[in-house]
């Protein structure tokens, strides 16, 4: 990865020593996160629905994840007679690479002086950061092709088209969606838009890009929703049609990886959206020029708010809607999303002329 | 069924062919052991074949061997999400058969308790409904409703989900103290539940665009297949045979019969709804007074007596005896007949013959969901897999009444 518009650093040992920081905190958190993601949801989905939910493992049940987990480890791990073993094998592990990968593009806080040099949050720091986003995302849907696929299983191989078709039709109203920001921002490099985002309208509306470009907003985080394959556009699995799509045959760690990929991407998705549209790291009334190792965890801290709000309303979606039928979710994906993306472009570019 | 699956399109050597999908017996779709093959072209349904009889549990000739009260204990596992409305259907036909009157009391109770055992099934075939369209939520808040429900049917019978409840000639005990506030209270507070779960689909697009159009069938085809129930009162038919030919004092009540004109999906969840108010309109107006006196119709020496005078008073003894002993107990003329009642799904008829000892010569149950579900095919044809499961859910088979 080139290291784009960030100051030049000359192999300075403590530097360097700090950037893997950056990179094993990064991974330790989108590890850690997932984990915390399944007992969000179990618990929230049980006050949804009446119920109690875990809460006999640890406090509040948060060990319960860990639990689940030890079970799934010491789970018979079944192949299927007729499956293609090799790419059976490698699928949960293609699921689960670009989900987390994914991670590594975003800009968690503010910048950090740490020995006289500037250390910037983020693992991959190139300009093409959302490049990069674009291809990992892209990327995860052979996961599911090859499992459903490997699998040599109707349900499975249903699941897995259905999967595939869903993520490349929404990957581009999201790339689309995406051009509408770039515009306004005019720029591909995820820290130049967090910068454009700063600062306030009449002291105290923040200039996220939601309100510069709502249309976009919704159009992403509609597609973030299929990309992730959650509910409603959880078509992929299915349970009442599919048995389980395209991991039906999985068991097992392999089936671990694919619900770890799952909340993995649900996670990226929402830092991704929150990069893009809600200010990242910054948030209204904020000093300029700041670079205090306090104040940078204090932006770390404010990112992770604003990307805890949106997962749990990925979360209360997922369980008060119903989901779509095939048809409808290409129509929609399609007829309605892209020509949307579409006009919004011209609308932006006009308005930029203007 | 030919055994080279057909060729559908295709242009020179490059052709596609149709694929067979099985669906069930075990999948989380089918509520029950259900096996459908479908022959799907991509996601779209060429043609269904619905296979019954994975919970073929031999009722009607087990009826065969038992005396007209044991088989109440069966009729609980027909639609055991009914079980109180198989109770009271069974009790009636064969109180016909004999000619008996049962009490005023007992009527009510029985309408009060055929009510709410209706209710527990739409709601829970709403739900159902909902869940396998994807909201799992609402399952769960119409399945906490029929725990409630669930509660009630416990205080007054004695089980939750087997009720045998009715005897012949009456029922097997009179309701607890505590039953007329237990029923208000849930008459009070569920419509609350219903206009929350409307709150969530009614205007909810996906759930429209999922339900409307879906699994429509006209109202020829509705009657010339014999569908009852909500299934025909969605195609615009305004058939209740609680309106038809009243029973139990129906006509006594005012409600309305629900109707939905264009006999999808969505308008079977429509008189569903519908069919939810009507229920609790009657319940409260079965509240209002329900008459004092015995549950059981004694003078007719069909129904056992209660233990207090079986230990007290020797012709209740003798008539126990008469009653309980092997060799002993009523013997209904020889002769046939007919009997229907509404039950949730449509008409639960029980047709009985008799040659005049005690066990049944021959029973047959008329079942909704066995009726129903042969017009599965037809609905689904030429819609897709995400389709079928709607409509499954919509005709809402029960397996143990559809396979008996």
């Amino acid at each position: 990865m080139g290291r784009g518009n960030r100051p030049v650093v000359k192999g300075d040992k403590a530097i360097r020593f700090w950037d893997i920081a950056v990179v094993i905190g990064v991974f330790a958190v989108v590890m850690q996160i997932v984990p915390l993601l399944v007992w969000a949801e179990r618990r929230i989905s049980a006050l949804i629905q009446d119920r109690v939910g875990p809460n006999r493992v640890g406090p509040f049940g948060l060990f319960q994840p860990l639990a689940d987990a030890i079970k799934l480890l010491f789970k018979e791990d079944v192949i299927p007679d007729g499956a293609d073993r090799f790419l059976f094998v490698l699928a949960p592990a293609l699921a689960f690479f670009p989900a987390a990968m994914t991670a590594t593009v975003i800009p968690f806080g503010a910048p950090m002086l740490i020995g006289g040099e500037m250390l910037q949050l983020q693992v991959c720091r190139g300009n093409v950061g959302m490049m990069l986003f674009m291809a990992l995302t892209g990327l995860s849907v052979y996961g599911i092709a090859f499992g459903g696929w490997a699998s040599n299983n109707k349900y499975a191989m249903l699941g897995s088209l259905r999967a595939s078709a869903q993520v490349l039709s929404y990957e581009i109203a999201m790339g689309i969606a995406l051009v509408s920001v770039f515009m306004t921002s005019q720029s591909v490099d995820l820290n130049t838009i967090v910068a454009d985002q700063t600062g306030t309208w009449m002291g105290f509306v923040p200039k996220w890009n939601v309100l510069k470009q709502p249309l976009a907003f919704v159009i992403f985080f509609i597609a973030a929703f299929a990309e992730t394959n959650r509910l409603p556009f959880d078509l992929a699995e299915c349970e009442a049609e599919l048995v389980g799509g395209y991991h039906t045959e999985y068991s097992s760690m392999k089936f671990s990886l694919f619900f770890l990929a799952e909340y993995a991407a649900m996670f990226s998705s929402c830092c991704m959206i929150t990069t893009l549209f809600l200010g990242g790291w910054s948030f209204p009334g904020m000093p300029a020029g700041e670079t205090g190792k306090l104040f940078s965890l204090l932006t770390v801290a404010v990112f992770f708010t604003k990307v805890a709000v949106l997962l749990f309303f990925f979360i209360v979606v997922r369980w008060t809607l119903p989901r779509f039928r095939f048809d409808q979710l290409m129509h929609l994906g399609w007829k309605t999303l892209i020509p949307l993306g579409l006009a919004n472009i011209a609308a932006t570019g006009v308005a930029a002329q203007l | 069924m030919s055994a080279a699956t057909p060729v559908v399109a295709g242009k020179g050597t490059l052709g596609t062919r149709t694929m067979k999908l099985n669906i069930g017996p075990q999948h989380p779709a089918t509520h029950g052991t259900l096996h459908l093959e479908c022959e799907v072209d991509g996601e779209v349904i060429v043609d269904v074949i619905p296979h019954i009889g994975f919970l073929h549990t031999g009722f009607e000739k087990l009826a065969e061997y038992r005396s007209y009260n044991q088989f109440i204990t069966l009729s609980d596992r027909l639609n055991y999400m009914s079980s109180l409305n198989n109770n009271i259907g069974f009790a009636m036909a064969v109180e016909e058969l004999l000619g008996i009157e049962i009490t005023p009391r007992c009527r009510v109770l029985r309408v009060i308790m055929a009510e709410l055992g209706r209710i527990g099934d739409h709601a829970l075939s709403i739900g159902l409904q909902a869940m396998d369209l994807g909201a799992f939520s609402i399952m769960l808040w119409t399945f906490v409703e029929r725990e409630k429900l669930y509660d009630i049917f416990e205080a007054v019978t004695g089980g939750r989900l087997t009720t045998s409840w009715t005897r012949i000639g009456g029922l097997s005990r009179d309701v607890p103290d505590d039953f007329v506030p237990a029923v208000k209270k849930f008459v009070d507070y569920f419509p609350g539940v219903v206009d929350e779960i409307e709150k969530m689909l009614n205007r909810n697009r996906i759930f429209l665009k999922r339900t409307i159009g879906v699994g429509a069938l006209s109202k020829q085809d509705a009657i010339s297949h014999g569908l009852t129930g909500p299934l025909l009162r969605a195609c615009g038919v305004a058939y209740d045979i609680r309106r038809a030919n009243p029973y139990l004092g129906y006509e006594k009540y005012d409600f309305d019969v629900p109707t939905a004109p264009d006999g999808d999906v969505y308008s079977r969840y429509k008189v569903r709804i519908a069919e939810l108010r009507q229920s609790l309109r009657i319940l409260e107006q079965a509240m209002e007074n329900i008459p004092s006196g015995p549950v059981t119709a004694l003078d007719t020496k069909f129904a056992l007596p209660d233990k207090f005078s079986i230990y007290n008073d020797m012709e209740a003894l003798i008539h126990h005896f008469k009653l309980i002993m092997h060799g002993h107990g009523f013997k209904p003329q020889a002769g046939e007949i007919y009997s229907s009642t509404e039950g949730p799904n449509g008409e639960l008829g029980w047709f009985i013959v008799s040659d005049g000892t005690r066990n049944p010569y021959r029973l047959r149950c008329r079942p909704p969901s066995f009726i129903n579900y042969t017009a599965m095919p037809k609905m689904v044809r030429g819609q897709m897999i995400s389709d079928l499961v709607a409509v499954m859910s919509s005709i809402n088979v029960i397996a143990g009444e559809l396979d008996r």
